[in-house]
């Protein structure tokens, strides 16, 4: 084989914090050769983004790289910006996780493509946005003569993202590092990002340095993949051998991780829990010089749905199509119109004082579960709010030991109930957030996103434990998400949100196996890209 | 942006509509009037003096009167400095405070996002260190001692600078009333600076532009122009700074503007001539928060489209 | 992944049983801010002195020292030694009396006083009327009294930082000027919390058009010149040291409240107060567990740099002759009255502006290593 245009030799990563250095990552060797896509997977906090951060050199301030980083043979690892300019942008570029704030928010579309080529390739202003428009016809972005003189923020995150790509692209690099580049996208919108980047390698022919933590896009795209954990590479080769003989336990966890298994549809002649008919959700903008023209959007537009004991009905839709918002509709959380009926009593009409006694029947579990937990309470102080509110009777010795219990009951160690939030990790907080909500012994939980925020290890875990509380006290759940993995391991049936209407529904099996919507489909597709143990044969992804 | 522009301009009209009222209100409720001298005045006389000045008219009425005139630009005439009207006297006065105030404010300027960008670039070094210490020492000590401190120093020992006075408008008399009024305004917007220049340099589309690879001139110019936002929005807070402070400065450096006239309408109870000065002084402060709002958006084109 | 995430991820490894909270994390990080913990020392020291040292100094605040006018500072006690005889000259000189024999030993002296006439005992009075000698009783009548022995006590006194214009000690002044300038700059900002806090409070919470509106009004009143209309009051409704406090405090509170309505509307907005909606807890629980904890942080670092705001603004007021009335005084008053004397007397300025300086710069390290310390972005 050639020499690789990219080789790192034990390099290291070391921060320098508060409570004294961290070791990022420890000695990683790694090779990329002409036009091949490697891809670096691990889970948050492996190192793996740290890893190439430092050989762009754009590690920060407290943090200090060693080892070797060389680029067709010459050392680059701790070269002086202005001589690391020769390489950056030039031979390697870069495009990052966050294509919201990866753009100057001051500046057009058009100038930002065209600085880096007036200053590489020393085009005139002229030149370089005649070749900028170019660019953005390359990633597809229609109407591009146009586009250039755009701001970022009149664009969408896809159009962003593509963006990012245009710029990474202006000086025909051998090497595009991709940090999780379409993470925070919406799923179908991920589907046409990985495409365009398979298409572009197909003619631009440079090598591709993929960093994810998503095993389906590496099984897709990779040809070689590197498993990282804990700053260090566990195991590399070939993505197929890789995948289909891990030698490392880790690997094989990680392959493993997408939730399995079906649920156990609820017995026969369970009792409704809640039933909801024509549910709508009408947000009011203001807008015009005086505020006087209304601007109308109808988050949710005219929703049914029934759920039973022991019954999980899956929401599914893209961000922005009304499931979040339905979810609280359902609990009365936002104004909505419509009707919903808890077992026999009509929600609507109870105002704040009313609804409160109901509360404890509805809980409801937050996508992000830093944000959701109160960073002043302990953990056992946040588990037992809710007692505060519907057993005030309860002493203090009281509320510690069904504290306890409920810890026990998600599976966390109770004697960490005097922590705070901040010292859990990002499973662990969810399921203080779910112990939160199961103190109450509820009969329904709307779960919205539980599970997105966090590592598919992590994932799975909760999975499994949503699926055990459901079993043990038979509850509802009414599961939000835009992961249909996820979702096919915990829903009964699903729901399929857009623009705030429901455009299908039906059992699990029958939405999987016979997507009747195009927009369904293309869900699917992006749910299970390459995933060799789905049961269907991706539809090829439209750009 | 003309949309905007005009939304602005507006939204300026009430405040200078609140001003007026309550400068107005706040002047005339108060106890003691501007014929209230030592000597108390014969009963008739006092009772034609108050009719000559419409001061025997019902509140409301004054006040419309006060109102239509000042549309008009008529300031009326001085209750105390007799045989002057309001608006010759700040005519006069006007030239000196304003040259004053905008020569501090374009020093606060440079000199603070100069010292702020330098000190940003050097985060946590013994330079960066140092220009802090010296920018908190500017805001903490008022600019009341700073003016005497240098007219001890250039003025008497060093001989450098003339005392005070304004001679003819020429630099040397100028140097350090600027300078005095500039200090404390240079100090915090040096800091506010560096702080938002830190945050900006750490921004991820700064990240970007360094993965691109260019060079380091062409970085800080984008995240100079980001850094600069929240140190526009605080020119308006900054000119209202200054014109306060340019009471104090004109009093030490005995420059006659328009703050000397306040403090003076104010200790004789001269209605006209406190309106006149607040008014005209809030105008415009409320004029350059309106163009500060204007170079905002101009600046950030997120800000236009709200 | 920003530089941010890599570290709380490897928090996980804690072995500590009770948690550290937050407050208590923040209170470390103060504590490793040297600037910070030497403002807090300096600022205590400072808040000690002015409180306490009037009561130990032995000069009253507004005792005038008419034979110790505009003296500099001095480590040595007055009245200096040479100075003692002429002093007495001068008394008798004042009671038409002659004098002779002067002498002092330590703390006493004694006197002959002479005259053509038989000399009235109550002239003793003349001498015990300067500031340097009391105690003057007559022990020796002779001459058919045309000659008076008298002795006395010659009285020491201290003036560590000198006197004033006015033969006032200084630092006496200083520290009852330290009490004023303290007291307005802690009860301003208490006025402007307090009503800072309940009105971006209540916008913040109601959201909305009232938040609009509310808003809309705040605007309004920036863009008024409001030290103009504390003049203002100040001028027309007298020089009352109440009056300025509240006037300054009603004047600072909008930038209390555009704050605390931020804070209030992002934290409304957070998820665990959804979450403790959804969990049926009513307004005031929301408030009191989940709101109000999480305002103190940016509260209490606005208060620290609030305070030495308002304490410029006091010392403007002063300087404009518009502060408190003679003879109570304030730091502001004292540095005013040695800018006018800069040249003469230099010390005047010198010894208020540090105590205001150090005390401002104190109270602004504070506040930075507060915020740093409860907002750590930079780790």
């Amino acid at each position: 084989m050639a020499d690789p245009v990219l080789s790192l030799r034990g390099l290291s990563v070391r921060f320098d914090t508060e409570t004294g250095p961290v070791e990022a990552v420890k000695g990683v060797d790694l090779d990329v050769h002409a036009g091949e896509t490697v891809a670096i997977v691990g889970e948050s906090g492996s190192g793996k983004s740290q890893t190439m951060m430092a050989v762009m050199g754009l590690l920060a301030r407290n943090g200090r790289a060693e080892g070797s980083v060389r680029y067709r043979g010459e050392e680059i690892l701790g070269l002086e910006p202005s001589a690391l300019n020769r390489y950056r942008g030039r031979k390697i570029s870069m495009i990052f996780q966050e294509p919201m704030t990866s753009l100057d928010p001051l500046y057009r579309v058009g100038d930002q493509i065209a600085e880096p080529l007036m200053r590489h390739a020393g085009l005139s202003r002229a030149a370089a946005l005649r070749r900028a428009a170019e660019l953005l016809d390359l990633v597809h972005i229609p109407d591009p003569q146009r586009r250039l003189s755009s701001y970022p923020h009149e664009l969408s995150g896809g159009q962003r993202q593509r963006v990012m790509i245009a710029m990474a692209l202006a000086n025909d690099p051998d090497i595009l590092i991709a940090d999780e580049p379409t993470t925070a996208l919406d799923v179908t919108v991920q589907a046409r990002i990985l495409a365009l980047l398979s298409e572009l390698k197909q003619r631009l022919g440079m090598a591709i340095v993929f960093i994810t933590h998503d095993l389906g896009i590496v099984r897709r795209f990779a040809d070689r993949t590197y498993v990282m954990k804990g700053g260090e590479v566990v195991e590399s080769g070939p993505t197929q051998t890789l995948f289909d003989r891990p030698r490392h336990d880790y690997t094989r966890m990680l392959i493993d991780a997408e939730p399995t298994g079906r649920k156990q549809p609820p017995p026969p002649g369970s009792p409704t829990v809640l039933t909801a008919e024509n549910v709508q959700v009408v947000f009011a903008q203001r807008e015009g010089l005086f505020g006087r023209r209304r601007h109308e959007l109808r988050a949710v537009d005219g929703v049914d749905l029934t759920v039973r004991r022991g019954e999980t009905i899956g929401i599914v839709g893209e961000s922005g199509s009304g499931k979040s918002t339905l979810g609280r509709a359902l609990l009365r959380l936002v104004p909505a119109a419509g009707i919903v009926r808890y077992e026999d009593r009509a929600l609507m009409p109870l105002d704040r004082a009313a609804m409160r006694p109901l509360r404890r029947h509805m809980q409801l579990v937050f996508q992000d579960p830093f944000g959701s937990l109160s960073p002043r309470l302990t953990a056992g102080e946040i588990v037992t709010e809710g007692l505060l509110v519907h057993e005030p009777g309860l002493t203090r010795a009281e509320r510690d030991r069904r504290a306890a219990a409920a810890f026990e009951e998600v599976w966390l160690d109770p004697a960490t109930r005097h922590r705070f939030p901040h010292e859990f990790s990002g499973g662990q907080r969810q399921r203080i957030a779910i112990a939160r909500a199961m103190i109450l012994k509820p009969a329904l939980v709307v779960l919205d996103e539980p599970t997105s925020a966090l590592d598919r290890s992590v994932q799975k875990s909760i999975v499994e434990l949503l699926r055990h509380l459901q079993q043990k006290h038979g509850l509802a759940y009414v599961f939000i998400s835009h992961d249909l993995a996820v979702v096919r391991a915990l829903a009964d049936e699903i729901m399929v949100m857009k623009s705030g209407k429901v455009v299908e529904r039906g059992p699990v099996a029958a939405i999987f196996d016979n997507p009747r919507e195009a927009y369904t489909r293309e869900l699917i597709a992006a749910a299970f890209l390459g995933d060799h143990r789905s049961t269907f044969r991706p539809a090829p992804v439209s750009r | 942006m003309l949309s905007y522009t005009l939304r602005r301009l507006l939204g300026a009209v009430p405040t200078l509509f609140v001003i007026v009222t309550v400068a107005f209100f706040l002047v005339r409720f108060a106890p003691g009037g501007p014929f209230d001298l030592e000597q108390p005045l014969a009963p008739q006389v006092l009772e034609n003096l108050r009719r000559a000045y419409r001061l025997d008219q019902p509140l409301y009425l004054q006040y419309l009167d006060y109102l239509g005139k000042l549309v008009r630009g008529d300031f009326g005439p001085s209750y105390v400095a007799i045989d002057f009207t309001v608006g010759e006297m700040l005519r006069r006065a006007l030239p000196y405070s304003v040259t004053l105030g905008l020569s501090a404010l374009v020093l606060a300027i440079i000199g603070g996002v100069a010292a702020g960008v330098f000190a940003a670039l050097r985060q946590n070094s013994a330079a960066d260190y140092s220009v802090m210490t010296v920018a908190t020492v500017g805001v903490t000590v008022p600019n009341f001692v700073v003016a005497p401190v240098l007219q001890l120093v250039f003025g008497l020992m060093l001989g450098l600078l003339p005392l005070g006075g304004w001679g003819d408008g020429d630099l040397a008399h100028l140097v350090m009333p600027t300078v005095a009024l500039a200090l404390p305004q240079m100090a915090v917007i040096a800091r506010l600076t560096r702080s938002s220049m830190i945050e900006a340099l750490r921004a991820d589309h700064i990240r970007t532009l360094r993965a691109c690879g260019l060079p380091g001139h062409v970085v800080v110019r984008h995240a100079l122009k980001g850094a600069l936002l929240p140190v526009i929005s605080y020119l308006g807070p900054a000119a209202a700074a200054l014109v306060t402070g340019s009471v104090v400065i004109e009093k030490i450096f005995a420059i006659p503007g328009v703050g000397a006239y306040f403090v003076e309408g104010a200790l004789n109870r001269d209605y006209t001539l406190v309106m006149g000065t607040v008014v005209t002084l809030a105008g415009f402060v409320v004029v350059f928060n309106l163009l500060v709002d204007l170079a905002y958006a101009a600046l950030d084109p997120r800000v236009r489209y709200d | 992944m920003t530089d941010g995430s890599l570290i709380p991820e490897t928090a996980e490894a804690l072995h500590a049983p009770a948690g550290r909270s937050l407050f208590s994390l923040a209170v470390r990080r103060l504590l490793r801010n040297r600037a910070a913990v030497a403002g807090g020392i300096i600022l205590a020291l400072v808040t000690v002195f002015c409180v306490v040292g009037p009561w130990l100094s032995p000069h009253p605040y507004d005792r005038v020292y008419r034979s110790y006018v505009g003296v500099p500072p001095s480590l040595e006690r007055y009245p200096k030694e040479s100075a003692l005889a002429g002093a007495m000259a001068e008394a008798l000189q004042r009671a038409r009396l002659a004098m002779a024999d002067f002498q002092v030993d330590g703390d006493h002296f004694s006197v002959t006083l002479r005259s053509d006439k038989p000399i009235d005992p109550r002239s003793t009075r003349y001498i015990d009327r300067l500031d340097e000698f009391s105690d003057t009783r007559v022990v020796a009548t002779r001459d058919d009294g045309r000659a008076l022995v008298v002795e006395g006590h010659v009285n020491r006194q201290l003036f560590l930082m000198g006197t004033d214009r006015s033969g006032r000690d200084l630092m006496t002044r200083i520290m009852v000027g330290g009490r004023i300038s303290l007291l307005v700059g802690l009860l301003a900002t208490v006025v402007s919390l307090v009503i800072g806090v309940a009105y971006g409070a209540v916008a913040g919470f109601a959201g909305g058009r009232i938040d609009d509106l509310m808003m809309r009004f705040v605007d309004v009143l920036y863009s008024l010149p409001f030290v103009f209309f504390v003049i203002l009051l100040v001028v027309y409704f007298g020089r009352d040291f109440v009056l300025i406090f509240v006037a300054i405090g009603t004047v600072e509170w909008l930038d209390m409240a555009r704050i605390v309505r931020g804070q209030t509307l992002a934290l409304k907005r957070r998820e665990f107060v959804q979450a403790a909606e959804a969990l049926g807890v009513g307004t005031a629980g929301i408030l009191r567990r989940h709101i109000v904890p999480n305002l103190l942080g940016p509260v209490v670092v606005f208060v620290t740099l609030m305070v030495p705001k308002i304490i410029l603004l006091e010392s403007f007021l002063s300087f404009l002759g518009l502060g408190v009335q003679a003879p109570l005084t304030s730091w502001g008053v004292l540095i005013s009255e040695g800018a006018a004397n800069i040249q003469s007397a230099p010390y005047l300025i010198i010894f208020p502006s540090v105590f205001f300086v150090a005390t401002l710069f104190a109270l602004n390290f504070i506040g930075d290593g507060l915020r740093d310390a409860l907002d750590p972005r930079d780790r």
